[in-house]
């Protein structure tokens, strides 16, 4: 292998990974046959011009798109109705297909009573990144949520507690897990390093710490700062 | 569905008094007003290099003298972004990934991921592989609780079931080299298979494995289960209920130690878990001490489960037969043009996905282990690859459970909801 041609594979990792043009992996407006799993046929009945879809994929796992807007009322009504009770969620993550296409919120519901799974899916548009926050519905979707406004960008409307969760809080450098972001992220290494030993102890802290840390009968916190010996 | 409620003949904090009366646990604080002594609430920062967090995580605590007021956890030090390096990645290049995630239980993340591209891709594997990925899932959930289990016990004082615990993991890791070539970033399955079929003797080793492994339990039950210390530090500290813990995403023997029987190997059985005799055990009050009892039984069961599949392990092919998935021997790619173009396609292009995306839950050591994938048509690489974190999720109801106890039992809450946190940050 040429240098020439070494350097034309680290560009493609500097680009990002190619956004996804084969997958349709949208709704589509699309029903498939519905039977085998009652709650697709309840969620058609009942909130039928909100379900903007439904496919069998993998052979067994139904999944649902429904519109964005109602996302808080119809999983609050499969939580909680006699016949569904979707009482635990298992996961909530967010699909980013790249090339413009609307970033899909992804619900994996469980019940328990019912021993069944049903998977609910969002579209959001990229100029319109935001939902209503599930946690009043389920505590478990708390850092679910940070985690996916973190890596994708996604704004949850009403949530308690929204900051950075795996990056640092003052991260700057965008959305890692968008398909426009490098995997090497957007700085050169030497500016990573530069704002790395350019932070004080201060920055290690979100602002509701320092509050904490800030003794009232003095100016200066008491956590110590760069200067200080931290 | 077969259930056991985990019950000892343990009282709650038991103690006899001189006079030959119950009284409580030395433990349990004096009942003696408090002075007002007119003191700030304080700011503590525990790790994120500190031995009793169990791996790089922050905890900034609010405290009022020694009791916790509030918990805010700072997690992301060993980020590594997995999932999106798996973008980059084909089906098969991705499982040396997995095992770095959780390196206490490396097989059943091995395993878990390609349970899950299987699943998308509709392929059957042979039930030799069947029964010899539950072997692997079962001897590194043993594997995992023991490091829980171990480092549990040094947290609350107690070393010497730390180096029982880990003479015995030292025999797993044993058993791992001889079956992977590697003690820790095991990668041994592949799409469609193993990386390669169990060495020959490998059983035998196992066998001798489970066959005493139970003694050592034993002697760690003895040093723990009725140790007033134990008792005292862990009963009744960081309780939760059960519609509160299925509320706040808790999966697995955290779980299961509030009384849900929720176990996912029965409830959404895989590899045919459902024909396996075994029990899920169940606590009763959630606290530190019926997850340590959870985790006790759960290895007992493993056993049970490792001597039944041993039984079982059948002859045959490890791979399925079909030339578009499972490599080639070498000895075909030397000799048989057909094969050569199997092999060279497989490996510079990799195995095509049909369209779709696919959740697959197994029971991990920490919880319910989820992979979720999504592909596009013919794709060969992954358009999202999303794991399923359930020490993430458990580590999340930390505050809840440690408010308003002391800053002992948060060491104590913490270690018993076994986190690890290579794949809390992913």
């Amino acid at each position: 292998m040429t240098l020439d041609e070494t350097k034309a594979g680290l560009d493609a990792v500097e680009e990002g990974p190619h956004p996804s043009e084969r997958s349709t992996g949208s709704s589509d407006g699309k029903i498939d046959d519905p039977d085998g799993h009652p709650s697709v046929v309840a969620l058609l009945l009942r909130f039928g011009d909100s379900v903007s879809g439904h496919r069998v994929s993998a052979g067994t796992q139904h999944v649902v798109w429904i519109d964005s807007a109602r996302n808080l009322e119809i999983l609050h009504w499969l939580r909680d109705d006699q016949d569904h009770q979707y009482d635990m969620i298992s996961d909530i993550t967010a699909v980013d297909y790249g090339a413009g296409r609307p970033i899909d919120v992804v619900y994996q519901l469980f019940s328990t009573v019912h021993k069944r799974a049903l998977r609910i899916r969002c579209e959001l548009p990229l100029d319109g990144l935001e939902i209503d926050s599930i946690v009043e519905l389920w505590s478990a979707a708390n850092w679910l949520e940070r985690e996916i406004y973190d890596l994708f960008g996604v704004t949850f409307r009403k949530h308690p507690d929204l900051r950075r969760i795996l990056m640092p809080h003052d991260y700057e450098e965008g959305h890692p897990l968008r398909k426009d972001f490098p995997l090497r992220g957007r700085f050169s290494r030497a500016e990573q390093t530069r704002r790395a030993l350019d932070q004080s102890v201060e920055h290690s802290y979100i602002a509701e710490e320092m509050d904490l840390g800030r003794d009232p009968q003095q100016a200066a916190p008491i956590i110590g700062t760069k200067d200080g010996d931290g | 569905m077969s259930k056991r409620t985990v019950e000892f003949n343990v009282g709650r904090n038991p103690e006899m008094g001189v006079d030959g009366s119950v009284v409580d646990s030395p433990i349990l604080p004096f009942d003696m007003p408090e002075p007002d002594l007119g003191t700030e609430n304080m700011l503590i920062n525990i790790g994120p290099q500190h031995p009793a967090t169990h791996g790089v995580l922050r905890l900034v605590c609010e405290l009022d003298g020694e009791t916790v007021k509030r918990v805010i956890p700072h997690i992301g030090y060993l980020h590594s972004s997995f999932e999106k390096l798996g973008e980059y990645r084909t089906w098969n290049q991705i499982v040396t990934l997995t095992d770095r995630i959780d390196y206490l239980a490396p097989l059943i993340y091995n395993c878990a991921y390609v349970m899950a591209v299987e699943k998308l891709m509709e392929i059957e594997v042979t039930e030799r592989c069947k029964v010899v990925r539950v072997i692997c899932m079962e001897i590194d959930r043993i594997f995992s609780h023991l490091l829980w289990l171990g480092t549990t016990a040094i947290d609350v004082g107690a070393f010497t079931p730390f180096l029982y615990a880990f003479q015995e993991r030292e025999r797993i890791y044993k058993l791992h080299e001889a079956f992977t070539g590697a003690r820790i970033t095991t990668s041994a399955t592949r799409v469609g298979g193993m990386m390669a079929d169990l060495p020959e003797g490998w059983t035998d080793g196992l066998q001798d494995f489970i066959d005493t492994f139970l003694n050592t339990l034993d002697e760690i039950d003895r040093l723990l289960t009725r140790n007033q210390i134990h008792i005292g530090r862990s009963q009744g500290v960081g309780a939760i209920s059960a519609e509160e813990a299925i509320n706040s995403g808790f999966t697995g023997a955290n779980l299961r130690a509030c009384g849900v029987e929720y176990d996912v190997r029965k409830d959404q059985p895989y590899y045919d878990y459902e024909t396996y005799d075994f029990e899920i055990p169940v606590g009763k009050h959630g606290d530190c001490y019926d997850r340590y009892l959870c985790r006790m039984e759960e290895m007992r069961q493993s056993v049970s489960l490792l001597r039944q599949a041993l039984e079982r392990l059948p002859g045959g092919p490890i791979d399925v037969e079909d030339p578009n998935i499972s490599l080639p021997s070498k000895t075909d790619c030397m000799s048989d043009m057909e094969s050569m173009i199997h092999h060279f396609k497989l490996i510079t292009e990799g195995i095509p996905a049909p369209e779709g995306d696919c959740y697959m839950a197994i029971e991990g050591s920490k919880g319910e282990l989820g992979m979720y994938i999504v592909a596009e048509e013919g794709g060969t690489k992954p358009v999202r690859w999303r794991i399923r974190p359930p020490s993430f999720v458990n580590l999340s109801v930390l505050p809840k459970l440690a408010e308003e106890h002391l800053v002992s039992d948060l060491i104590m809450i913490n270690a018993s909801l076994d986190i690890v946190l290579g794949e809390i940050d992913r």
